[in-house]
């Protein structure tokens, strides 16, 4: 440690002990890898140490108090810097952080601590949370999902296919019996489940409880037509933790499987409706609404994985995570890794997707993706090839803007997913073969041959903004 | 009405050579065939009738035919239904389930409702052929 370490005054954070190229990170250590975007002149070990020290236990000036703690243990250690590759002025700074600094089982702690203040630091131009390593430790605090994939596959008898959604739309204005009828046809058509939009709470056009009322006449309605277990999200994003409440048990009480919240309620508003949703035997479906603001950009925020890895723990069983088909934000590559984090119980690192870590979680759960924006039944190929089966594939426009009508759109997709399905297993190429796959199985189903004439040709080819640094080099 | 339960249920009823090609596809993965029937096909109904033991060692699917074969034979009023259970660590659940047989006709479902005073309604779900006593359900009688 440098000579002067304890005098008053501003030193460098490398030379306060941010910095330490040997630290071997320990097992239980929290690690975060940060896209740094120093200033011009700041050396770039110096702003990972920055970082390290900002997001631990360090201010701007040297405190003696550091010295009645065992500070060397509750530092933050920068352990690596190397240059983003292809990113001029880029870095990816590698940080380690002992478990002792967070509250077990706590996200707004997690999160306070490591983008609380950061973020807004002067001596960066840019900063983002590229990933985290959470440590099997830290994960064994968390309760996680609610029910997760087995369970709701269980709970809902349904299997061997991704499930079907639709958001119900115009996402505004409907009256609640409008709004159920649009409900109840395109459940009875063949989706499973039918959506809330993120923005859809309680306003004068359509209050809460009528919506409830007459979306859970549209569910079973739709049950009896088809002896299917069905189910609408029920969105109970509200203003207070109080009102949600209200809202979750009037729709439990109505017999709903699953309800919804939104992202903008907060992370600790989440973590309650979680411990709620699993006392309850309700399925809580989560929308990322507002988390482009942050996960976009490819040098500032936080990246969507990291979004992920937070929801899986404080546990919700779907969570929105991209189409890469579709008409929102997602190359393919990261799209995977998003879809990994939350299905798979050890994702190893592998940068050509955007993971830093290698990440366990042990017995946590599997958090049902939700891909949503933009997707119709003439990608069906597509979405089972980048998605898999584990995915709940919501049609909106693609259902309800079918032109023979809300239920024959729901059935194009059912009968697609059916089809694609049948067809893989049973060897074929469908990826290759899938639009003649569908060409065939459309001979059959005149909503399906409706839906490829009028959306056949629609893709959203725009070049993706948060794209992994390492591309995955092609075999030949 | 048609119930569509199962993974294929949209579709056109499957020949036995496609049945064949969906056991073999589930006997490459390493997952057990098993064969269930049932004259109650409520949606929560969990508990439809073992055909037997679940086939774990089969490698052939031409076996697991056989027995929805024979299961159809003995149970020709009933819903027969074929299933894939895999039970590798992380995941220990049904991994594929599809209707592989149907009564000759399917009366469905009558959806009742308890009315509260608030508007609240209390639903439930009864499958009309179970409003007779198992062995009186799908005859020609109770339609």
């Amino acid at each position: 440690m440098a000579a002067g370490r304890w005098n008053a005054g501003v030193i460098p954070y490398a030379e306060m002990g941010y910095y330490q190229p040997d630290y071997q990170p320990k097992a239980t250590d929290i690690l975060a890898a940060f896209r740094v975007t120093p200033q011009p002149g700041v050396p770039p070990e110096e702003a990972g140490a920055a970082v390290a020290g900002e997001s631990s236990t360090a201010t701007w000036t040297v405190v003696w108090t550091d010295r009645l703690t065992a500070y060397e243990h509750y530092q933050a250690k920068c352990y690596q810097v190397v240059p983003a590759p292809g990113r001029e002025g880029e870095y990816i700074a590698y940080i380690a952080y002992d478990i002792d600094l967070f509250e077990e089982g706590s996200i707004p702690n997690l999160t306070s601590s490591i983008i609380g203040n950061v973020f807004g630091f002067k001596a960066l131009r840019a900063l983002r949370l590229e990933d985290l390593r959470i440590p099997l430790h830290y994960v064994k605090t968390f309760t996680g999902p609610p029910h997760g994939i087995v369970m709701e596959r269980e709970y809902l008898n349904k299997y061997g296919r991704p499930l079907l959604g639709a958001t119900t739309k115009p996402k505004l204005g409907l009256s609640a019996r409008n709004y159920g009828r649009v409900v109840y046809e395109a459940l009875r058509g063949g989706l499973d489940f039918t959506k809330d939009d993120e923005n859809i709470n309680s306003q004068p056009f359509m209050r809460w409880r009528d919506r409830y009322l007459f979306a859970m006449e549209a569910v079973n309605r739709a049950a009896e037509q088809t002896g299917e277990v069905k189910g609408h999200y029920l969105n109970v994003t509200a203003a207070t933790m109080e009102d949600m409440y209200e809202r979750a048990e009037f729709a439990a009480g109505l017999g709903s499987v699953i309800v919804m919240v939104d992202l903008t309620v907060g992370y600790t508003a989440l973590h309650s409706m979680s411990k709620w949703a699993r006392a309850n035997g309700v399925l809580l479906h989560l929308h990322r609404a507002g988390h482009s603001t942050y996960t976009r950009q490819k040098t500032h925020g936080v990246s969507f994985r990291v979004i992920a890895k937070w929801c899986r723990l404080l546990g919700v069983d779907h969570i929105h995570a991209g189409t890469v088909v579709g008409k929102l934000e997602g190359d393919p590559s990261t799209t995977r890794g998003y879809y990994d984090t939350c299905r798979r119980s050890f994702v190893p690192a592998d940068l050509s997707r955007g993971i830093y870590f290698d990440q366990e979680w042990g017995s946590m759960p599997g958090v049902m993706p939700v891909a949503s924006g933009g997707i119709h039944a003439g990608q069906m190929h597509q979405l089972l090839h980048y998605l898999g089966e584990d995915v709940v594939l919501q049609f909106g426009g693609g259902t309800i803007g079918h032109p023979m009508g809300v239920a024959a759109g729901a059935t194009a997709n059912r009968v697609a997913v059916e089809t694609m399905i049948k067809a893989r297993n049973e060897g074929r190429d469908y990826l290759s073969e899938g639009e003649d796959i569908l060409r065939a199985a459309a001979k059959h189903c005149a909503p399906l041959q409706a839906a490829l004439d009028t959306w056949g040709d629609v893709a959203f080819d725009y070049e993706s903004t948060d794209t992994p640094d390492v591309m995955p080099t092609p075999v030949s | 009405m048609r119930i569509t339960q199962g993974t294929f249920s949209y579709l056109p009823d499957l020949t036995d050579a496609e049945i064949t090609a969906q056991l073999q596809y589930a006997i490459d993965q390493g997952w057990a065939i098993a064969v269930e029937f049932t004259d109650d096909p409520h949606p929560r109904n969990s508990l439809w009738e073992m055909w037997g033991l679940p086939m774990f060692d089969i490698a052939d699917a031409a076996a697991g035919l056989a027995e929805i074969r024979a299961c159809r034979d003995a149970n020709p009023r009933h819903y027969v239904l074929a299933s894939a259970y895999d039970a590798s660590y992380g995941r220990q659940t049904t991994a594929l389930s599809f209707i592989v047989h149907r009564p000759p006709e399917e009366p469905g479902f009558r959806l009742g409702r308890q009315e509260g005073g608030d508007r609240r309604i209390r639903y439930t779900l009864h499958p009309y052929a179970a409003g007779q006593p198992h062995g009186r359900r799908y005859t020609e009688a109770s339609g």
